[in-house]
């Protein structure tokens, strides 16, 4: 059996489960005795909730259990509030109803059929109150508040410790960043550029939908199976909310239909374990495709950005406002707008800022975390920016971002120092893939083309982003008496492949074939601790606990070696799955055998990383690594019309070092398309706060038939000391450029700006238009 | 109301009493305990509940389960025989053609309609046939690989 190894491509460790459809996601689990849960939702945006009678609904045969407000108000044993940031969320609404869809009551019954009846015979009164339903409108002095009060948690995540809640006002959070003298480096500039970008909200559209079982025993031992990315995070808020200690939760994940950021914190699982205590049996939730809508969201944004330059194209000043629609409840929003304030600056060298970005609060479906929040916002203005300001200048895009971009050693907004930085070989990268250089082509006519109306153009753009710091991840292996490994960690199989990447470390250390290692799913009973699965953390933190812990296994085996065969420590090494003595060498079954006396016995390995608030160099630190990333695109643009066409896409991600070279360039170009997507055609339409396409005929995702001919994902690789093998994290970074690389490309082609997503046909027809009847 | 229906799926002769609206992915996933194909929009548009009913790609969230009496059914599970999985399976991960592997079931089925209608299509055509079947972990390049690779176009 070949050795594992790093990077090799090897074939996933789950692929052969999947492609025979054997592999289990929630929805086709099912437990003994479980009954089926509904959920009531709101009509209106926002509305005070006058009555509810759920007395017809449990006289439905069937029905075991109807869920309001009043049960959770007045049980002892539940804290009604909840939230990963703000405890503004409740299980069922209490007050208020503040979006539409917010649920308000649920029904647990023995068939789908007698739930759905059950909902229906639920009577709620309402009182509608006035909405507010954009962040302008929000932010108005005297806008009806969403919230009148925000309960605070005892405790909270460390890094948004500061981040509170403006009182009597619809601002959830505030985040300032300032640095050096605004004033002075805007009377330094020799231009000054300011604009106004904006995107909608979009939908993670996983094709797997939030579900649930949840399972109450009479003790109050809560086990749930969930479709979460931070199964460790759930375990701590049904802690919290159903008044138990964390080790009286169990959450047990499989694998997910995807996940991209929407199934991060508790989303059905509040409510379903009520449902399954009140039912007195376990209860399973599926949410329908609409309800997903209704639940996760990415954030729309306004973002007004000032900035002075200087006739070289040097950044000297940059003004700021990103206001974030975050719905009706606060979820990881407060994150979403520190990471937006913390990359407005970009990837650049700009020593004077003043960045105020803001989370604010509106009657519509709560936004979270989607992959690469908040920077996906930022870097819309900030590259496209870039771009006009390299078109006033007459300098070239791509150099005006090589002069002013990060490199090795430049210090970050926050003024810590920046290490393996790989942004200018990103930037080569992709810019060599679609021919940059090739002036003649670019911007012309398209040669043989039957319309002489096609323009091409060429566009490119770039990132930096941080990943969550502090954090933990622990990881634990087991030697098998016959020296096959079990891995254990909290890592989510969401289709990133993480399974197959922590078994390539530990195969690679202990110099193992890949199929004698077993990575099991995450069961929080069994597993040791990990904050989540997201921010592109896993590799560079779970894989390095898994070589840590696979080094302990070493080190333990070393011992062993030197104990039983009276062998110095010295002579002792490992070649190729072998111990190395002296004379001889052993297999590591012939030393389990040796310690244990038996064919038996475990040795178990451990392994920890926790990253800090202070980095190497002593400074405070908001990443434990960095994310570097461009992508550049090439269009059709048909000048009569508006349409276009995506030609080609590059995108280059720093991986540090790509451990599973296949995996890598999957997760590039599959974050590429949904970047595609987002800036071409996805958006959540609202009319009045209804949604008006919750479904997936309106909310167009992308197709193969979208696909461009090309998608070039490329790695590239500054190895950051600390990661395993040098390696990063890559999930999310290709996805940013994309829509500032294709408005910069059509930019190029016909000249027009959209500084609205997503970029649409009428948009630039509209924009042309324009163009012509100027004088 | 209930009614009795006859069918073929995967080789096996089946005989089932099913409730009047009961959907033909309802019936093989609860009935049968086939759960390979998923329900993904509920509305025939993503492709995650393709199952082939007489060799033809079929939305099975959106057909009732007594329309196919007498039909002939594959779903994803009675693909692979019990030691060698189908050439689209095997290039399938061979190119890396999956990742969360929800529509992966899906895209394979309907994949095999088209090599079975057209053995040699062009990319055009495998375009088209695969249109309605979203990935949304991206991998329509790879699939395309895939696809193309066991057609030897």
């Amino acid at each position: 059996m070949e050795l594992a190894d790093i990077g090799k491509t090897f074939r996933r460790l789950d692929y052969e489960t999947k492609v025979t459809g054997r592999a289990q996601y929630l929805a086709d689990m099912s437990v003994p005795g479980m009954c089926h849960g509904k959920i009531l939702r709101s009509p209106y945006p926002h509305a005070r909730i006058k009555r509810i009678d759920a007395s017809k609904a449990l006289k439905v045969p069937g029905v075991m259990a109807v869920l309001t407000r009043d049960d959770i108000l007045h049980d002892e044993g539940i804290e009604p509030y909840y939230g990963p940031v703000f405890k503004d969320q409740t299980i069922v609404a209490v007050e208020k109803v503040r979006h539409v869809g917010d649920p308000v009551a649920a029904v647990a019954a023995l068939t789908v059929d007698a739930a759905e009846e059950a909902l229906k015979l639920i009577e709620v009164d309402y009182e509608e109150l006035p909405a507010v339903l954009n962040v302008d409108d929000s932010l108005k002095p005297g806008a009806t508040l969403v919230h009148e009060s925000v309960k605070l948690p005892a405790s909270g995540f460390a890094d948004l410790a500061e981040l509170k809640p403006v009182e009597g006002t619809n601002v959830c959070t505030h985040f300032r960043l300032t640095r050096g003298d605004i004033q002075k480096g805007f009377a330094e500039a020799d231009h000054i550029f300011e604009d106004t970008f904006t995107l909608p909200a979009t939908q993670h559209s996983f094709l797997e939908t939030h579900a649930c079982i949840a399972s109450v025993d009479p003790g109050g031992r809560i086990t749930v199976w969930a479709t979460t990315q931070n199964p460790f995070v759930v375990r701590t808020q049904l802690a919290n909310i159903f008044k138990v200690p964390v080790a009286k939760v169990r959450v047990i994940v499989p694998y997910l239909g995807g996940g991209y950021g929407g199934k991060v914190y508790p989303k059905v699982e509040p409510i379903t374990v009520a449902l399954a205590q009140k039912a007195g049996r376990p209860v399973r939730v599926v949410l329908s495709r609409e309800e997903v809508f209704y639940t996760i969201t990415k954030h729309a944004a306004v973002i007004r950005m000032k900035t002075g330059v200087k006739k070289d194209g040097t950044l000297v000043a940059r003004e700021c406002e990103i206001h974030l629609d975050t719905g009706a409840y606060a979820e990881i929003g407060p994150r979403v707008a520190k990471k937006s304030g913390y990359t407005a600056a970009g990837p650049y060298r700009i020593p004077n800022l003043k960045i105020d970005s803001y989370s604010v609060y509106t009657n519509k479906p709560p936004a979270g975390a989607f992959r690469g929040f908040g920077v996906s916002q930022s870097a819309w203005a900030v590259e496209s920016q870039m771009d006009i300001i390299a078109a006033a200048l007459k300098i070239d895009p791509l150099e005006l971002r090589k002069q002013n971009g990060y490199d090795e050693g430049d210090k970050f907004v926050t003024e810590e120092t920046l290490r393996a930085v790989g942004l200018k070989e990103c930037l080569d990268e992709v810019a060599k893939s679609i021919g940059w250089e090739d002036k003649t082509f670019k911007s012309s006519k398209v040669q043989g083309s039957k319309s002489e109306n096609i323009r091409r153009g060429k566009g490119i753009a770039c990132m930096i982003k941080a990943t969550i710091t502090p954090s933990i991840s622990s990881a634990v292996v087991k030697l098998n008496e016959d020296a096959s490994l079990s891995i254990y960690t909290g890592t989510v199989e969401m289709g990133q492949g993480s399974e197959t990447v922590l078994a390539q470390i530990a195969g690679k250390e202990l110099a193992i074939p890949l199929q004698t290692i077993q990575v099991l799913g995450v069961d929080t009973d069994v597993v040791p601790y990990d904050l989540t699965t997201s921010s592109s953390r896993s590799t560079f933190h779970m894989g390095k606990a898994v070589q840590l812990a696979a080094q302990d296994i070493m080190r333990q085996l070393k011992q062993i070696v030197v104990k039983e065969y009276g062998v110095p420590e010295d002579k002792v090494t490992f070649a190729d799955g072998k111990i190395r003595l002296p004379e001889t060498q052993l297999d590591y079954a012939e030393v389990m055998f040796k310690r244990f006396g038996m064919q038996g016995g475990t040795l178990v390995g451990e392994g920890q990383v926790k990253t800090s608030v202070k980095n190497e160099f002593g400074e405070k630190s908001t990443s434990a690594f960095w994310f570097l990333a461009a992508g550049a695109a090439e269009v059709e643009v048909d000048v009569d019309t508006g349409k276009f066409k995506l030609i080609k896409y590059a995108t280059a991600v720093d991986v540090g070092k790509a451990l599973n070279p296949l995996g890598c360039r999957q997760q590039l170009a599959g974050a590429a398309i949904t970047g595609i997507g987002q800036a071409m055609f996805e958006e959540i339409a609202y009319d009045n706060g209804q949604l008006i396409n919750p479904n997936l005929v309106d909310y167009v995702l992308p197709s193969l038939g979208d696909m461009p001919p090309v998608i070039d994902p490329i790695c590239v690789e500054v190895p950051d000391r600390n990661g395993p093998f040098g390696a990063k994290g890559i999930g999310e970074s290709a996805l940013i450029p994309v829509a500032p690389a294709i408005a910069n490309a059509v930019f190029d082609a016909v000249g027009v700006r959209i500084k609205d997503l997503p970029i649409k046909a009428e948009k630039i027809f509209l924009a042309l238009e324009e163009t012509k009847t100027k004088p | 109301m209930k009614k009795t229906i006859s069918l073929r799926v995967n080789g096996l002769e089946r005989s089932v009493e099913v409730e009047a609206r009961t959907t033909l992915l309802d019936m093989v996933r609860e009935q049968f305990g086939l759960t390979g194909a998923k329900l993904g929009c509920d509305i025939q548009v993503c492709g995650a509940c393709t199952l082939l009913v007489d060799g033809k790609p079929i939305s099975a969230c959106s057909v009732l389960a007594v329309d196919v009496d007498g039909a002939e059914i594959l779903t994803i599970e009675g693909l692979s025989k019990k030691d060698a999985l189908h050439p689209l399976q095997e290039a399938f991960m061979e190119f890396g053609a999956l990742q969360c592997g929800y529509c992966t079931s899906g895209f394979i089925l309907t994949a095999k309609a088209l090599l079975e209608e057209c053995p040699r299509p062009s990319e055009q055509q495998i375009r088209d046939y695969l249109a309605g079947n979203f990935c949304r972990c991206g991998c329509y390049q790879e699939i395309m690989q895939a696809v193309k690779n066991v057609a030897g176009s």
